[in-house]
C-alpha cells in the first residue's frame, strides 16, 4: 500500500511526455502514445501495416492533434500513398494543401551512382529539415530508412549518418516514426533497433489454420509502463483498431439494477426481476433447445425498454434470426428499424478470433449498446483452439463489464452429460448461466431449463420446463409425480389421469351420500313410528290411571254419602 | 600531362559536346571543400575549356534538395552529355571520377 503509492508518486515526477497516436487503442496500450520528441522504430515483415501504421499517426496528428507532419517515403511515391489510403479516408491531397502533411518521395538507383569517395547524408538532413521547417512539422516519417544501405554501399558512413540523423532529430524535438523491415533473427535487417533506443513496436501477420491475425507488441518503451502482450489489431475502413487485451485489473464497477430476460417465468426463477446489469450470461444447451429463443426474448426485452442491443450472430443471418423469431413472437425487425437493434453477421471463419474480438469492440464502441449478444460462442472453436477461444471471451467479458454492458452468450453443448460442465470453459467467467436440455422420453424431447449458477441472488433450484409457443416463451413447472420428473405429454397425461381420479372420487362420494341420506330417512320413519307406539302406550296407561282415580273419587264420594246419611238418621 | 589530353581529344571526337556539370555542396564543410578541389583539378587537367561546372550550396537553396533527389553530399550531376550520371563523394577516387564521367572508358 505504502510502496504502491509511493510509487504512484514517483511515476507522476518523472512521468515520460507522450504524442499520442490517435489510433485507436494503441495509446492505451503504450499508456498515452509514442515518446513525444523522440524516434520510435516500428519493424515487421513485408505487408505487417508499417507504411499504414506511420502514415495513420501523421494523419491523425495532423487531423486530430493539430500536429503537421512528414512523411519521407523511401519506397512509395507519393501518389501510391494517396492511393492506397483513399480506401481509409484519408484525403492526403487535401492535407498537403491544407500545409498538415508534406510527402517526400526518395529516389536513388543505384545504377546511375557511383560512389567516389567521402559523403555524409547531408542532402537528407536539408531536404527533412526544410520539409519540417516549411510546415511546421511536428511529426517525421522515414518509411523506410533503410533503403538507404541498398542504394549505397559504405555501411560505416550510413550508420554514422543514421546515427547522426536521430540524435538531430532528437534535438529538432520531433516525434518520429522509424519503419523497418524485419530482419532474420533480429528485428531490422540492418540493426536500426540499436540506433533508436526509445521505443520499438513489432508488428507481426501471423497466419494460423488458414486464418491471418494481425498482432503488435511494444518490444520496448523507455521510460514508461506499457502493455507487454501481443496486441491483436485490425486494418478496416477506420483505419488501424489496437485492441488492447485485457484490462489490468478486476475493479470494474457493479450495479444492482436488473435486466428482465424477457419472459417472466425465468425472471420468477431468479427472485423475480432477472438478471444484473452489466453481468456476462451464458445460455448453453444441446442442438434445437431454444437458446437462441431465449436470446432473442432477452433482446426483444430490452430494445422494448428502449435500450441498445447488439447482436452478433455466428451462425445465421439476420434476415433468418428475424424470420424464425416473428414464429415465436418477436418482432425483431422493428426494433432494427427503429435504430434499437443492431445485428452483426459474421462467419467464424472468415478471420481469426483476435479479428472477431477487434471487430466487436469496434461495433460496441460505435453502436455503444447496453446488451450484447453472442450466438453462439461454440462456432468460433472452429478459427481456435478452446484455450484461446476462452481467453477472447475473458477479453471479451472484461471489456464489456468495465463499460457495464449486459452480454449474453449461447453455446451448443454437445453433449448432454451435465457433469460435463465445460462450454468452452467460460463457465467459470460468467455471472448466470442457464443451460436448456432436451428431455427424452416416451417417445418424444422436451426442453427443460435451470438456472445453473446466478451470482449474488437467491435463484430458484427447480428444473421447470420449458415451452416455446407462438406468443413467447413460458416455463410451467414440471411434474413431479412418483415416476419423477415429467414433462411434456407425460405430464398432461398424468395431470388427465389426476383429473380422473378427482372425478372418480367425486362420484364414489356422492353415492355414499345418497345411501347414509337413505337410511337416514328409513331411520327416521323407524323412529317416527316407535315414537307412536309408545304414545298408544302410554294413552293406554295414563287410561289406567284415570280410570283408577275416577274409582277412587267416586269411592270417596259413596263413604261421605254413607256417613252424612247415617248421621241423619240417628 | 600530355597522355590524358590525348585521351580526352579522342572523346571530344567521339561526343562534341561540352560537359555541363553541377556539383552540389553544404557550405564549407570538409567534404564540400574536397570535392569542389577535386573536380576543379580534374576538369582542368582532363576537360579543360570544355566544360562547365555550376557549384550550389545546398544550403543557400533548400528546396532543391527535393526537387534534385539530394540525399548523399557531395554530389556531381553530369547533365551531359548523355547518360546523366550521378558522383557522390568528395570526388578523391579520380578514376572513378573519370569513368563516372565517361572522360575515359
Amino acid at each position: 500500500m505504502n510502496r504502491s503509492s509511493k510509487n504512484n508518486k514517483h511515476q507522476s515526477l518523472i512521468s515520460l511526455p507522450k504524442s499520442p497516436t490517435g489510433i485507436i487503442g494503441l495509446d492505451e496500450v503504450t499508456n498515452g502514445g509514442l515518446p513525444l520528441g523522440r524516434p520510435t522504430l516500428i519493424c515487421g515483415s513485408a505487408g505487417s501495416g508499417k507504411t499504414l501504421f506511420s502514415l495513420e499517426f501523421i494523419v491523425r496528428g495532423a487531423l486530430e492533434f493539430n500536429e503537421p507532419g512528414v512523411f519521407m517515403a523511401f519506397e512509395e511515391k507519393p501518389e501510391e500513398l494517396v492511393a492506397n489510403v483513399a480506401s481509409l479516408g484519408f484525403d492526403l491531397e487535401q492535407l498537403q494543401k491544407d500545409q498538415l502533411l508534406k510527402i517526400d518521395h526518395v529516389h536513388i538507383d543505384r545504377a546511375e551512382i557511383e560512389e567516389t569517395g567521402e559523403y555524409d547524408l547531408d542532402g537528407l538532413f536539408i531536404r527533412l529539415g526544410y520539409a519540417i521547417d516549411s510546415i511546421g512539422a511536428k511529426r517525421v516519417v522515414l518509411d523506410t530508412i533503410e533503403n538507404l544501405f541498398s542504394s549505397l554501399t559504405n555501411e560505416g558512413i550510413l550508420r554514422s549518418e543514421i546515427r547522426r540523423l536521430f540524435g538531430w532529430l532528437k534535438d529538432k524535438g520531433v516525434t518520429t516514426i522509424i519503419t523497418g523491415e524485419k530482419g532474420e533473427g533480429t528485428l531490422t535487417r540492418h540493426g536500426l533497433e540499436e540506433y533508436v533506443s526509445d521505443c520499438v513496436i513489432l508488428l507481426e501477420h501471423r497466419v494460423n489454420y488458414q486464418i491471418s491475425t494481425r498482432l503488435l507488441r511494444i518490444v520496448k518503451y523507455r521510460g514508461s509502463v506499457h502493455g507487454t502482450n501481443e496486441y491483436p489489431f485490425l486494418i478496416d475502413e477506420d483505419g488501424i483498431s489496437v485492441l488492447p487485451v485485457t484490462s489490468l485489473t478486476l475493479d470494474h464497477g457493479v450495479s444492482n439494477k436488473r435486466l428482465s430476460s424477457g419472459f417472466p417465468a425465468l425472471d420468477a426463477m431468479m427472485e423475480g426481476k432477472g438478471f444484473f446489469v452489466g453481468s456476462s450470461i451464458l445460455i448453453s444447451g444441446t442442438a434445437g433447445t431454444g437458446k437462441t429463443s431465449i436470446a432473442a426474448s432477452f433482446v426483444n426485452t430490452a430494445c422494448q425498454q428502449k435500450k441498445r442491443a447488439l447482436y452478433l450472430a455466428f451462425e445465421e443471418s439476420p434476415q433468418q434470426i428475424c424470420r424464425n423469431m416473428r414464429s415465436i413472437g418477436f418482432n425483431l425487425q422493428e426494433h432494427v428499424d427503429n435504430g434499437l437493434l443492431k445485428f452483426h453477421a459474421s462467419r467464424p471463419t472468415l478471420n481469426g478470433l483476435e479479428m472477431h474480438l477487434v471487430t466487436i469492440h469496434k461495433l460496441v464502441s460505435e453502436f455503444k449498446p447496453e446488451v450484447v449478444v453472442l450466438d453462439p460462442i461454440t462456432n468460433l472453436v472452429t478459427v481456435g483452439s478452446l484455450s484461446e477461444v476462452r481467453s477472447m471471451l475473458i477479453r471479451l467479458i472484461d471489456f464489456l463489464q468495465v463499460k457495464q454492458i449486459t452480454v449474453l452468450f449461447t453455446a451448443l453443448a454437445l453433449n448432454t452429460v451435465i457433469s460435463d460442465q465445460t462450454d468452452e470453459g467460460v463457465s467459470s467467467l460468467v455471472d448466470a448461466w442457464i443451460l436448456v436440455r432436451d428431455i427424452e422420453m416416451n417417445g418424444e424431447r422436451n426442453r427443460s431449463l435451470y438456472v445453473m449458477k446466478s451470482r449474488g441472488m437467491k435463484h430458484s433450484n427447480q428444473v421447470r420446463e420449458f415451452v416455446i409457443t407462438d406468443k413467447g416463451l413460458d416455463l410451467i413447472d414440471v411434474y413431479l409425480s412418483s415416476e419423477g420428473v415429467l414433462t411434456g405429454s407425460a405430464r398432461e397425461a398424468q395431470q388427465l389421469q389426476e383429473v380422473t381420479g378427482v372425478a372418480l372420487r367425486d362420484h364414489a362420494m356422492n353415492r355414499k351420500d345418497r345411501e347414509i341420506e337413505r337410511k337416514r330417512t328409513v331411520l327416521e320413519s323407524r323412529i317416527a313410528s316407535l315414537k307412536e307406539e309408545f304414545e298408544s302406550v302410554q294413552d293406554e296407561l295414563n287410561k289406567t290411571f284415570l280410570e283408577d282415580d275416577l274409582r277412587k273419587e267416586i269411592l270417596e264420594q259413596n263413604r261421605e254419602q254413607l256417613i252424612r246419611s247415617r248421621h241423619s238418621g240417628q | 600531362m600530355s597522355e590524358p589530353a590525348e585521351r580526352a581529344d579522342v572523346n571530344l571526337t567521339g561526343k562534341n559536346q561540352p560537359y555541363i556539370l553541377r556539383l552540389f555542396i553544404t557550405g564549407a564543410s570538409l567534404h564540400s571543400v574536397r570535392a569542389v578541389s577535386n573536380i576543379k583539378h580534374i576538369c582542368e587537367t582532363h576537360i579543360p575549356g570544355r566544360y562547365s561546372l555550376e557549384i550550389i550550396d545546398v544550403h543557400q537553396q533548400k528546396e532543391l534538395a527535393k526537387s534534385a533527389q539530394l540525399i548523399a553530399l557531395p554530389l556531381l550531376i553530369k547533365d551531359s552529355p548523355w547518360p546523366e550520371r550521378r558522383l557522390i563523394g568528395d570526388l578523391s577516387d579520380t578514376e572513378k571520377v573519370l569513368k563516372g564521367l565517361g572522360i575515359i572508358g
